[in-house]
């Protein structure tokens, strides 16, 4: 039967199992609005484009599935590159259609014309301009197919408008073909046993696990696997929630604000079990010195990151799950009964070194601590709820306080470190599960880059509750400046807010404040009652400090405690 | 080190923008490169031309092969290809200089391809160091101007180089 473009786009969103699509309209894309009126698939409507990308970005990082977001051509689409190369540095899943001018007007300087294909071409894992109608159903097959396969990432899918209007016999295909891209998931037999036989030799192992292996679902395996073998985890920022943050295998997150004893077992390690990790600057520090007496396991879906930035021993090309399975299925047997006994000396070594650093802060009577407010969030929670995360200080305070015991829990941009995704990726992971508790720790800078998004949250009844550690600063970088630039705060302070309570009763969300420690557990208490979105604004000690802290191109043995 | 690579890509438009740009944007260098499509007009290859150490080179292989619209990348051995490239020479041609530049592509089996009062300009094709050589000795002359092709290469006998 002959189908509309527009009509092309929606049943393929539904042969794909979208149920939420996170969109802005506009001329180019009418006829697809059109379309979606008469749709089931739920539309959520942003109120910025860069929101709906996070948005799509967060539905997908708690559900697995492929995230998708629709905007109009120009300003609709390059409001989506921060979005893209958010999704692109942690390997998120997403499929962005972006309207276009009609095929004849391309590269005529129209109205509302962008190049966004060859503005985006560094920052999706692929993308395509569809200039044919009858190729439409394919290239969305291909799309949603390279996003989620391999190491999954963005895709962009421009579409014309004459492509939208245009009709063609549709015909959804059953798989996509690329002869140019086959991802390698079985990891190779050999470098398995060969892996195996490094970590049964090792006596200071250590597993460091990155974003990868919440990607492909490898929570299970990995935990299983560090358990009888009792080998110590360290996890990046992204794999947080990839093993669980109170087993005592767990040293805590790794590198620039890892913990003390992380960052000494790596440093000191003779054995590097990475696991869908990529040796980023922020978890090695200065990288001649990174692991220095560590032969290096390396697993990971991609090729490009083995090898990169550190020279790997043992290379695995696979997918994590897949691999520590096989891993599992390997170490039975009576030469593997003895790990207790062979990691003694390392386990011991490990706690001088947990008991030589805690994490700690002083809260005081009088100035809320914003470590305490994270633990407080935790504490009020259980721990249980789905937690995402600005950029700077309360990225960090979140992944140091709030231990979190599951995969998929977890939505912090890590990769290119976006100010302004907490919020909307909240969003979009509460339109995911409407049911949960989502909280967005947020910092005052951070929060007024989406703060429209409190109109998303109200009008479709996301009860999103954002914490914002208020300090008045941009935290990390006048943080940056007091230790590095000797205290001159250039640009750093916010000498002029909102009134966050205000604003939030201005949108129609509930706004609560805490000035004083003994009010921050019943702001959160009366936060998480309330059926809406909350805003909560607590006012948080000016000049706290994230620690530990590896300055930037030191070794991570060189950590500033305090 | 130098390196010369082939790359069989989707015939496909943007596909040379997503070459180019995997280089640009992690600061590798392309010392030439050309393109054109092969037997099977859904296919190009294009024959670059890089340098870097061992890993940089490895990073290059990878990066290359991760594209979607790359088919396959081989990287071509010393001594196990054949390499050409063609190059026209505008050369100053006075009393003095014709009997040597004719001379010059007697020896290298060069062609002069067009005559003006004041110049010759010459077509050689050949590999590497003979295009070098040939520039060099007409240099002297007096070079006006040169237009090169880059490189093209394939594996030597039954290899598949692809």
């Amino acid at each position: 039967m002959e189908r509309t473009g527009a009509e092309i786009f929606v049943e393929s969103l539904r042969k794909e199992g979208v149920h939420t699509l996170f969109g802005y309209p506009g001329g180019v894309v009418l006829n697809i609005y059109d379309v979606l009126y008469d749709s089931d698939i739920r539309h959520i409507l942003v109120r910025h484009e860069q929101a709906a990308v996070h948005a799509a970005d967060g539905y997908a990082r708690v559900t697995g599935e492929v995230g998708v977001a629709l905007v109009t051509s120009g300003p609709g689409a390059t409001n989506t590159v921060t979005g893209l190369a958010t999704a692109y540095m942690d390997s998120v899943p997403i499929v962005v259609f972006s309207g276009q001018v009609p095929t004849h007007l391309i590269g005529n300087d129209a109205f509302q014309e962008a190049d966004i294909v060859g503005i985006t071409r560094p920052c999706t894992k692929h993308n395509y301009l569809v200039k044919d109608v009858r190729d439409l159903a394919r290239i969305i097959k291909e799309a949603f197919y390279l996003a989620r396969s391999g190491r999954p990432g963005p895709v962009l899918v421009d579409l014309p408008k004459d492509v939208i209007v245009g009709r063609t016999e549709y015909v959804y295909p059953e798989t996509a073909k690329l002869r140019g891209y086959n991802p390698t998931y079985e990891g190779h037999l050999g470098q398995i046993k060969k892996a195996l036989k490094a970590i049964h030799e090792s006596r200071r192992p250590v597993v460091y696990a990155g974003g990868g292996v919440i990607l492909s679902n490898a929570s299970r395996e990995l935990t299983e696997f560090a358990r009888r073998l009792r080998l110590p985890v360290t996890t990046t920022l992204m794999g947080l929630g990839g093993f669980p943050g109170s087993d005592p295998l767990f040293l805590g997150m790794l590198g620039m604000h890892g913990t003390y004893r992380a960052n000494m077992a790596v440093s000191h390690a003779d054995l590097l079990v990475a696991v869908g990790a990529r040796f980023d600057d922020r978890v090695t520090g200065k990288i001649d010195e990174f692991a220095p007496n560590a032969k290096i396991v390396h697993v990971d879906i991609d090729p490009t990151s083995i090898s990169k930035n550190v020279q790997v021993d043992i290379p695995i090309v696979g997918d994590a799950k897949n691999v520590l399975k096989k891993m599992l299925g390997l170490v039975h047997g009576p030469e593997w009964e003895d790990r207790d006994e062979a990691l003694r000396e390392w386990h011991g070594e490990i706690e001088a070194w947990r008991r030589a650093h805690r994490m700690d802060y002083g809260q005081g009577k009088d100035v809320i601590k914003p470590q305490y407010v994270v633990e407080q969030l935790h504490e009020a929670t259980g721990g249980r709820c789905i937690v995402s995360t600005e950029v700077g200080q309360n990225q960090m305070w979140a992944a140091q306080y709030f231990r979190l015991e599951e995969p998929r829990c977890w939505l912090t941009s890590g990769g290119l470190g976006t100010m302004g995704y907490g919020f909307p990726a909240a969003i979009g992971a509460q339109a995911a599960f409407p049911d949960r508790v989502v909280i967005d720790i947020a910092g005052d800078g951070s929060i007024q880059m989406n703060i429209q998004e409190l109109a998303t949250a109200v009008q479709y009844e996301l009860p999103v509750k954002v914490a914002i550690l208020n300090n008045g600063f941009l935290g990390m970088v006048r943080q940056w400046q007091e230790l590095f630039y000797d205290r001159r705060y250039s640009h750093t302070r916010m000498d002029v807010a909102p009134d966050f309570v205000k604003l939030a009763e201005a949108y129609g969300a509930l706004g609560l404040r805490a000035t004083r420690p003994e009010e921050v557990r019943p702001v959160i208490e009366q936060a998480l009652a309330h059926s809406g979105p909350v805003l909560m604004d607590f006012h948080v000690d000016p000049e706290e400090g994230v620690y530990p802290m590896v300055p930037a191109g030191a070794p991570l043995t060189k950590m500033l405690l305090l | 080190m130098r390196h010369t690579i082939n790359v069989l890509v989707e015939n496909e438009f943007g596909v040379l923008a997503r070459v180019a740009g995997l280089f640009s944007g992690r600061g590798f260098n392309i010392d030439s490169l050309s393109v054109a499509e092969t037997q099977d007009p859904t296919v190009s290859l294009m024959t670059i031309v890089t340098r870097g150490d061992d890993q940089i080179i490895e990073q290059i292989l990878k990066q290359l092969r991760k594209l979607v619209n790359v088919l396959k990348v081989t990287d071509l051995h010393e001594g196990q290809y054949l390499d050409r490239e063609l190059v026209l020479v505008k050369v100053a041609a006075t009393a003095e200089t014709k009997p040597e530049i004719l001379r010059l592509m007697d020896i290298f089996r060069g062609k002069i391809v067009d005559v003006s009062p004041k110049t010759y300009t010459v077509e050689v094709t050949g590999g590497e160091d003979k295009i070098r050589a040939v520039l060099e000795l007409l240099r002297p002359l007096g070079i006006k101007e040169v237009v090169r092709t880059g490189k093209v290469a394939m594996p030597r006998g039954m290899q598949n180089g692809g």
